[in-house]
This record gives structure tokens, C-alpha cells and sequence, in this order.
């Protein structure tokens, strides 16, 4: 239940920032001054924290989209018992790997 | 109900629906690549203190950023706007409402596809 809401939830907030940031590249074909002007809301210190939770979501679906296809086709793996244990793993690894690149990414921020 | 309680079920009926989820397993594999890849080159070791319109300049003189940025957008847009289409299924319930919904997501969807495509095509720098 909780893999599923948030896979969702990552799913649906990654596509908008997806949507916002097509539209932001799209802005480099007006020259420097307007791309260079764009980027520099984003340096703003509330996106850069938007920007660590964007990396955060996108690795969540992403592991969380393995476990999926991994249920999807090995059928042993659709098995309740496994798929708790996988979703399990997703959330180990996520930890794993999310908590060093956040500390990294906010270490940048502040210094 | 017909869903399980971690993803949809393979659809029975073939036709659109079985190429969907088909697309959304195969393209999520690539997208693990290639949307992580871009997170770690983009906002890990690069970030936005230091991309600029130089540094996309410099990246976009070779053609393979392009060609990985194109199929990046492709496989991005697509996916991520047929995840949208079922949850639009799911929530929107009205027929008139899902029906301008899903109207306004192909628009949407195709509308970022040609902004992308042609920005990616037509960038040349020194503007």
C-alpha cells in the first residue's frame, strides 16, 4: 500500500518538475541573458532544497519501478511474502543511497 | 477491484492498454540509466551553481548530449504522461471531466515533445 501511494506521489511530482524544466531549456534558444536569468531562480536556496527532494523522489521511483517489473516478471517474486520483503530492500537501499547525495547536496547549499 | 496492491496487473484485453504497461516497464529500465544518469551528471556533480548558458553550450557542441538529452525527453514525457493518463483514469470519474483531462494531458505532452525536440535541434550557440 505505502510502495503504491508513493510511487505515485514521486511519480506525479517528478512529471511536474519535468514540465517546468522542459519549459526552462526551451528558454535557451532567447540568448544568455534570458536562459542565464532562469537559472538563477533556481539557485534560490528554497529550489535548491526542491531540488534535493526532486532527487529524492526520482531514485524512490525508480527503485521502487524495479521492484515492480521484478514482481511483474518473476513470478515468485509476485508472491505477498516477497513483495513485502522487496519493498523491504527498496527501502534499505534507498536510505543507502539517498542519505550521503542529500548530506552532500545540502552541505552545498549551506557552504 | 482490479488492481493488486503493488502496480496494475497486465492488461487482458491486448491492444493499447498491453503496449502501455509493456512501454512503461521497458522505458522505466532505460529511464533508471539514463534519468539517474543525468541527476548524478546535472545535480550531483555539476549542479545549479555552475550551469549556465556557457556550460549548455559547451555540453550541446557534442552531438551525443543531444542525441541522450532527445531520449531522455522522449522516453521522460512519454512515460511520465502515460502515468498521468491512469491516474486520471483512476481519480476522474465524470465522463465529460476525464475525457477534457486526458484532452488536456495529449496536449500537453506533445506541445513539450516539439518545444524539446526543437530546442535541441535549432540550439546553436553565440546568440
Amino acid at each position: 500500500m505505502w510502495a503504491w501511494i508513493l510511487h505515485r506521489v514521486t511519480g506525479v511530482g517528478v512529471m511536474i518538475f519535468i514540465v517546468i524544466h522542459i519549459l526552462d531549456t526551451w528558454l535557451i534558444g532567447f540568448g544568455p541573458e534570458v536562459y542565464d536569468t532562469v537559472m538563477n531562480i533556481y539557485r534560490h536556496p528554497i529550489f535548491r532544497l526542491g531540488e534535493v527532494a526532486l532527487v529524492g523522489a526520482l531514485l524512490f521511483h525508480a527503485l521502487n519501478g524495479l521492484r515492480v517489473i521484478l514482481i511483474d516478471f518473476w513470478p515468485e517474486a509476485g508472491l505477498f511474502q516477497k513483495q513485502r520483503q522487496l519493498f523491504q530492500v527498496v527501502v534499505v537501499l534507498f536510505f543507502i543511497l539517498y542519505v550521503p547525495v542529500a548530506g552532500y547536496m545540502i552541505w552545498d547549499i549551506i557552504y | 477491484m482490479a488492481r493488486s496492491s503493488y502496480s496494475r496487473q497486465r492488461p487482458m484485453g491486448g491492444g493499447f492498454e498491453l503496449f502501455a504497461w509493456y512501454f512503461m516497464r521497458i522505458s522505466g529500465l532505460l529511464l533508471v540509466l539514463m534519468a539517474l544518469g543525468h541527476i548524478v551528471i546535472m545535480h550531483i556533480i555539476n549542479s545549479v551553481e555552475v550551469i549556465n548558458y556557457a556550460f549548455v553550450a559547451r555540453r550541446w557542441a557534442v552531438p551525443f548530449w543531444r542525441v541522450y538529452d532527445w531520449i531522455l525527453l522522449a522516453l521522460g514525457v512519454l512515460h511520465g504522461s502515460n502515468g498521468i493518463r491512469v491516474v486520471i483514469d483512476d481519480y476522474v470519474h465524470h465522463r465529460g471531466w476525464r475525457a477534457f483531462c486526458t484532452s488536456a494531458l495529449y496536449v500537453l505532452a506533445f506541445v513539450l515533445l516539439v518545444m524539446g525536440t526543437e530546442v535541441l535541434l535549432t540550439f546553436t550557440p553565440g546568440v
